[in-house]
């Protein structure tokens, strides 16, 4: 079991409030990603939740009871940190199976639990090696062998993937998310990359600035935000936003259309006027950034190829069942 | 005369080190770097100090070994003659040689035991967040810029002096009878004072290690459940092994050529209880006047040394790689 519950959860460091009351249930099993801008506390929240740092007002709830005096070995909680944190002059054995010698195991009983971790994340060739003659996805590997081995209760994640160059990034991903679903062991998942996000996770905690703004699935939060923070950041590239008259005539002080649900046409249509700035031309997709005169900078998304280019005129046609309205608070306009 | 100063050997054996090691990489580096005129260009430019060096050095050595074949005493000038190895032979069978050679080993082991055990725990302690940390730090550091004779001075008249002493003192306050350091145990009495200066030097070494070490592998150790001993002794001790390595082999070069807190305290004595390779040397030179035998000591002192480090080298060394 590994349900985690978090009420008004708080976090000052002096006069600086970093977690202003947080409130979240995650269920039992699931993998549940923080994602949101650097500094909007995100990291802290985990190691709140891991009892690295304490809380100044709250409670952390696993399986139903308050771990907030509890110290972090005590919880039944494992954490991946970004820089690893191997222990340099320790095998790859020897760092898998620290948190098991602390915990008194038998040596037999540690060596079959290390090397079943090891298997798993196919780590079997390197037991004996030092992470330092260990590439960055081994690293990272042993990281998550170091966290599984114990069986805990819920994998902590802080950006685990950060250090990685692209292609290993997705392909990581891909690993985390499968081991997670078959150890079926709730996951907490930080990461500043709406991608992984998106990808990784059941659902999704948007913070910003010390406050949740939206939890759900990741398409709930891409087809309904809560407001205009989330809309601009869930979405790649990001939405756009549309003040004015435009606003107005749908009763909305800012109205919200994502880049692949404008449809692009030829100059003199209907819709937004502009001329094309800058034309990207990825094969899969054509991404046009307009220069709309009054209405900013739009992005439009085209899947497939679209012989247009910088300087041409074009008009962009929202679809109308794809306009998020916001109110003058930034929140979202529900019909 | 460079028999009269036998810190020198030893110096100018740590300096020569270090200078053919510097060069030699230095040498290796060029042909990666450069072009056929570019390596004509550093190697010329090279000359001149690789030169005064090499003479700096090779002068003292060659009048050395020079002088240790000769009978040479200054008591008797003008009757230099040539003995072969014979001073050697005098040097070496000579009582208070293999009496300083086990003085010399037991105060430098006493020395870096002393400052590293206590080092150590000082170092965690100045890790620690405390008001005023930069203060204590430069209080603790202090000790290490006070010049070796003004602290052996301080030792001797202010705190061990038997009557007047600080320590006297406190042993009378608590009505002990008080210890007569520098005649009752004067070879701990003069450890004690080297291991007080050279405490701060591998305080601030291992404090640099400890603040080099990543905080996420402490946080990584508490989440696997590691108590603050284990931590310490898995995670922090397995870090400063290099560090403590450093300490051992520097202290070593300067801890065999102890000489003016032995000179200011004890003068090597009573008997030869304190007389270690250095103050052995001195006195056959200057209170003996024996200049070749004083060469022939120098030399085996470089000998020692080397024998040192190569065993230094190679029970320790191995920290230092990779």
């Amino acid at each position: 079991m590994g349900q985690i519950t978090l009420q008004g959860v708080q976090k000052s460091f002096g006069p600086v409030h970093i977690i202003k009351g947080a409130d979240l249930d995650i269920a039992d099993g699931s993998f549940v990603v923080f994602v949101g801008p650097s500094g909007c506390g995100k990291t802290t929240l985990l190691r709140l939740i891991a009892g690295l740092e304490d809380v100044t007002g709250g409670a952390i709830l696993i399986d139903g009871k308050n771990v907030v005096d509890t110290p972090p070995a005590k919880r039944g909680l494992s954490m991946v940190f970004q820089s690893y944190a191997l222990y340099p002059h320790m095998s790859v054995r020897g760092n898998i199976g620290f948190g098991l010698k602390m915990a008194g195991l038998r040596k037999d009983e540690i060596n079959r639990k290390v090397e079943a971790a090891a298997a798993t994340l196919n780590l079997t060739p390197y037991l004996d090696r030092k992470p330092r003659e260990l590439s960055g996805g081994q690293r990272q590997r042993v990281a998550i062998g170091r966290a599984i081995v114990r069986e805990p209760k819920g994998f902590l994640f802080d950006e685990p993937l950060s250090n990685l160059d692209a292609a290993l990034r997705v392909q990581m991903r891909i690993e985390v998310t499968r081991l997670q679903k078959q150890l079926g062991t709730t996951a907490i998942y930080v990461t500043h990359d709406q991608v992984e996000a998106m990808t990784m996770a059941d659902k999704i905690v948007v913070l910003n600035a010390g406050k949740i703004e939206q939890y759900g699935s990741p398409l709930e939060l891409y087809e309904r935000p809560a407001n205009l923070f989330v809309a601009g950041f869930i979405g790649s590239p990001k939405m756009n936003f549309v003040t004015g008259d435009s606003a107005a005539q749908r009763g909305a002080a800012t109205i919200g259309v994502r880049p692949e649900h404008l449809k692009i046409e030829r100059d003199g249509g209907g819709g937004w006027q502009g001329t094309i700035a800058v034309a990207e031309h990825l094969g899969s997709d054509t991404f046009l950034y307009v220069d709309a005169g009054p209405l900013g900078m739009l992005t439009a998304r085209y899947i497939g190829e679209l012989s247009l280019h910088a300087g041409d005129r074009v008009s962009l046609v929202p679809d109308p069942a794809r306009i998020h309205r916001f109110d003058a608070s930034d929140n979202a306009i529900r019909n | 005369m460079a028999a009269f100063f036998p810190k020198f050997y030893f110096d100018a054996f740590s300096f020569r080190e270090a200078a053919a090691t510097s060069l030699e990489s230095a040498l290796r580096e060029i042909p990666r770097m450069a072009t056929r005129q570019t390596q004509f260009l550093a190697r010329s430019l090279l000359t001149p100090a690789v030169g005064l060096l090499f003479i700096w050095m090779i002068v003292p050595l060659a009048l050395t070994i020079y002088f240790s074949t000769l009978h040479y005493s200054l008591l008797d000038p003008g009757s230099e003659s040539f003995v072969g190895l014979e001073n050697f032979r005098y040097f070496l069978t000579d009582p208070a040689f293999l009496a300083s050679l086990q003085n010399t080993l037991v105060l430098v082991g006493s020395v870096l035991a002393l400052t590293i055990l206590l080092g150590i725990p000082l170092a965690l302690l100045m890790d620690q967040p405390v008001v005023g940390r930069n203060f204590v730090r430069l209080m603790v550091i202090a000790p290490f810029f006070v010049m070796p004779t003004v602290s052996a001075l301080v030792w001797k008249n202010l705190l061990m002096h038997p009557v007047s002493g600080l320590f006297a003192w406190l042993a009378k306050l608590v009505g002990l009878m008080p210890v007569d350091w520098f005649n009752d145990v004067p070879l701990f009495s003069v450890i004690l004072i080297v291991a007080w200066q050279w405490l701060p030097f591998a305080t601030l070494i291992l404090l640099t290690a400890l603040q080099s070490l990543d905080e996420e592998q402490k946080e990584a150790a508490e989440m696997d459940g590691a108590s603050a001993i284990s931590t310490f002794i898995y995670i922090t001790l397995p870090h400063l092994a290099r560090p403590i390595t450093v300490v051992i082999l520097i202290e070593t070069i300067f801890l065999l050529t102890v000489f003016a807190e032995i000179f200011v305290t004890t003068g090597g004595g009573p008997g030869l209880q304190t007389t270690n390779i250095a103050f052995l040397i001195y006195s056959q030179a200057l209170i003996q006047f024996d200049v070749g035998s004083a060469s022939a000591g120098g030399l085996v002192a470089v000998v020692i040394a080397n024998i040192v480090a190569f065993f230094l080298v190679r029970i320790v060394g191995r920290n230092l790689e990779a």
